[in-house]
């Protein structure tokens, strides 16, 4: 069952739409992640299931009743913020249990709660400090504590960690899955890095220009990327994205250099298309190119390489067995490993899957280069 | 980064800050150095010699009875005036802030009051006060007598204090306004989704936030309330009815210029400075450094 559902939703300033018709059905329980780049609508949207933005068209159902019209705080909903909006005039305790004393918890249980809940988010020490004298991580427990003790049906996240630094940002990203996990409750969590995505979500949306481009399971969305976008946007380093033409039997692929490739299988497209292979599927063969520039990521290393008709591609290599800039090395692109994009309307062109047998005798067809 | 200009020669400088210097001097340090010496001494009306008296100025206001109730009436006043102001202009930036966002032009049109002279805004409220032809001569009219501020020191004050108010809370608004709009809109949002309701918000969120303001506009309004309220008084009331809108310093006037009495007027306004300093003092010391929050 869905816990927040939404019908065609939109939201336009004056001319301008930030979210257009938007349809999702996020499940019940879920850690849903809504990824995009910056000015995509992701923040718009997940403000509009908390209701600080009115929405433009369409309708928002959390638990099967209709919110359009509700305020924020009838909605069973909770907010952690980007700079986590603590309120500077009160005290951690006073912070956590803020939402109690709105909704007119007597005194004797708000302490209970807040003490409760401060020891398992380790904040005991703490309660008697004002938010200035906070670090980043412990501010960012403060606010979802916060968000936690009114314990709501849904918690909305807004670019958690976006603030702290990559040591803490990882740290506090198991933390979130874990106190995930001990609620139960539906998390909704806007952000732009593909990582945090990637690693937190069990539902992924990716958003687009105020569009959802695709969703699904991280693993799915990752594996077949319905989008030019998508492909380009989840991964890091990003998918190797490169001109290509399927000539007329509609097997083969002429990459700009002439180099050929054998499809898996024939496609219905003809003409133009971007092939995409991901950096970690690229691997050791007969198609030349020359190593521009090596990264080293410490367990192994990222090598920039250029083909011969200009085409620039990334692979991994291990760490021990990493090429020298300006060496000459061979390439292979296996073909159950290629995607393939419209290259006018980023769509994904549907590719066969080939047997494995098959696959062991041709995996690669190389021509001369000379055409 | 050194900030500091450097001159070759060490007069250049002295030169350019000259003329301020100058005016400062003139008009500032050199009345208030006249004001205190003719504090400790006795000066003759139409000039003359001048006798050291020490502290028999002081002693005298100070055990004056007419001095004692220009302070309490001076309280009265600036307490009014400023409690009146804050309090409004607090309502006006909290409904502006909520209802109408980027209204610049609201601001600019609400801080004109501030800038109207003082007696021109008392011959306008003398019009609106008025008991036979103002807005509250229709009071008259359904219970003759029941407004007067010609006659009843109360209402002189009441009119006095609304006409103050009615000057600075437009001062205070553009404060308010500031102040409100530099809260980050999360904090406010986090509240909506805390549960709380506009005023609830209001309450617990925005005032609290707007401390700092707050304790700035409470010493800059008595502050003001206690010097710049000569020309209301004087168009208003002249002090009037039986000295009971008669504030300090309208009091300073009224015993120098009308009265000649420069020595004592001295000491008044001596004493005045002495007060005001002790709120800026409190200014700068407790309110500017204890009322930031992180």
């Amino acid at each position: 069952m869905a816990a927040i559902e939404l019908a065609g939703v939109s939201k336009t300033y004056g001319t301008n739409a930030a979210v257009r018709e938007v349809d999702l059905a996020l499940p019940e329980g879920a850690f849903v992640v809504i990824l995009g780049p910056s000015g995509c609508g992701k923040s718009t949207l997940l403000r509009m299931v908390a209701g600080l933005e009115a929405i433009s068209a369409g309708e928002l159902r959390i638990g099967g009743a209709r919110m359009n019209e509700r305020e924020p705080k009838d909605r069973g909903c909770a907010m952690v913020f980007q700079n986590y909006a603590l309120y500077p005039h009160m005290s951690v305790a006073e912070n956590i249990g803020y939402p109690l004393k709105v909704a007119g918890v007597s005194r004797t249980e708000r302490q209970a709660r807040v003490a409760e809940l401060a020891a398992a988010l380790e904040l005991t020490p703490l309660l008697a400090r004002r938010p200035g004298q906070l670090s980043g991580g412990q501010r960012q427990r403060v606010a979802i504590g916060r968000a936690m003790v009114r314990r709501p049906k849904v918690f909305l996240y807004d670019e958690p960690l976006s603030n702290l630094d990559a040591k803490l940002r990882v740290q506090m990203r198991l933390e979130l899955r874990r106190l995930h996990e001990r609620l139960g409750a539906t998390s909704v969590l806007v952000t732009h890095d593909q990582q945090e995505a990637m690693t937190l979500a069990d539902h992924l949306v990716v958003m687009n220009a105020g569009r959802v481009e695709q969703q699904g399971t991280p693993r799915e969305v990752y594996a077949r990327p319905a989008s030019l976008f998508v492909a380009g946007f989840l991964g890091a380093p990003a998918m190797n994205l490169l001109p290509a033409e399927v000539l007329a039997s509609g097997d083969t692929l002429r990459l700009a250099d002439g180099t050929l490739l054998r499809l898996p299988e024939a496609v219905g497209h003809r003409g133009a298309v971007m092939l995409g292979i991901r950096p970690e599927h690229v691997e050791a063969g007969r198609l030349p190119a020359t190593v521009e520039m090596v990264e080293d990521l410490g367990a192994s290393v990222l090598v920039h390489a250029r083909m011969p008709g200009g085409a620039a591609l990334t692979l991994h290599s291990p760490a021990d067995a990493a090429p020298a800039r300006g060496e000459e090395i061979g390439l292979d692109l296996p073909p159950a490993r290629l995607h393939l994009f419209d290259p006018a309307s980023g769509v994904r062109l549907p590719l066969g899957r080939i047997p494995a047998s098959q696959r062991a005798e041709d995996g690669l067809f190389v021509t001369s280069a000379s055409l | 980064m050194e900030r500091r200009a450097t001159f070759r020669s060490p007069l250049l400088p002295w030169l350019l800050v000259l003329p301020q210097l100058l005016i400062i001097f003139v008009f500032f340090y050199w009345p208030t150095g006249e004001a205190f010496h003719w504090a400790f001494t006795l000066e003759q009306p139409w000039g003359g010699g001048r006798q050291w008296v020490g502290w028999q100025n002081f002693q005298e206001i100070f055990g004056s009875a007419a001095y004692w109730s220009s302070v309490r009436t001076s309280l009265t006043y600036a307490f009014g005036t400023s409690a009146l102001a804050i309090l409004i202009a607090l309502l006006l930036a909290l409904f502006i802030d909520r209802e109408v966002r980027a209204s610049r032009g609201w601001r600019v049109a609400l801080i004109w009051p501030y800038a109207i002279a003082a007696p021109a805004i008392g011959m306008i409220f003398r019009f609106v006060f008025d008991p036979r032809a103002g807005v509250f001569s229709t009071l008259n009219a359904l219970w003759p007598g029941a407004w007067d501020p010609a006659l009843n020191g109360t209402h002189a004050m009441l009119m006095l204090i609304l006409a103050g108010a009615w000057q600075l809370v437009a001062y205070n608004f553009v404060f308010f306004l500031a102040g409100l709009q530099s809260i980050p809109r999360p904090l406010i949002e986090a509240a909506a989704m805390d549960g709380a309701g506009p005023l609830r918000r209001m309450r617990d969120i925005q005032v609290p936030l707007l401390a700092p303001t707050f304790f700035f506009l409470v010493v800059i309004n008595l502050t003001d309330s206690f010097t710049n309220s000569f020309g209301l008084v004087d168009i208003m009331t002249a002090g009037g009815p039986a000295r009971a809108t008669e504030i300090m310093v309208y009091k300073i006037y009224a015993d120098g210029f009308k009265g000649l009495d420069y020595s004592g007027a001295a000491a008044q306004s001596i004493v005045l400075m002495g007060l005001v300093i002790l709120l800026t003092v409190i200014q700068f010391r407790f309110v500017e450094r204890k009322m930031h929050y992180r």
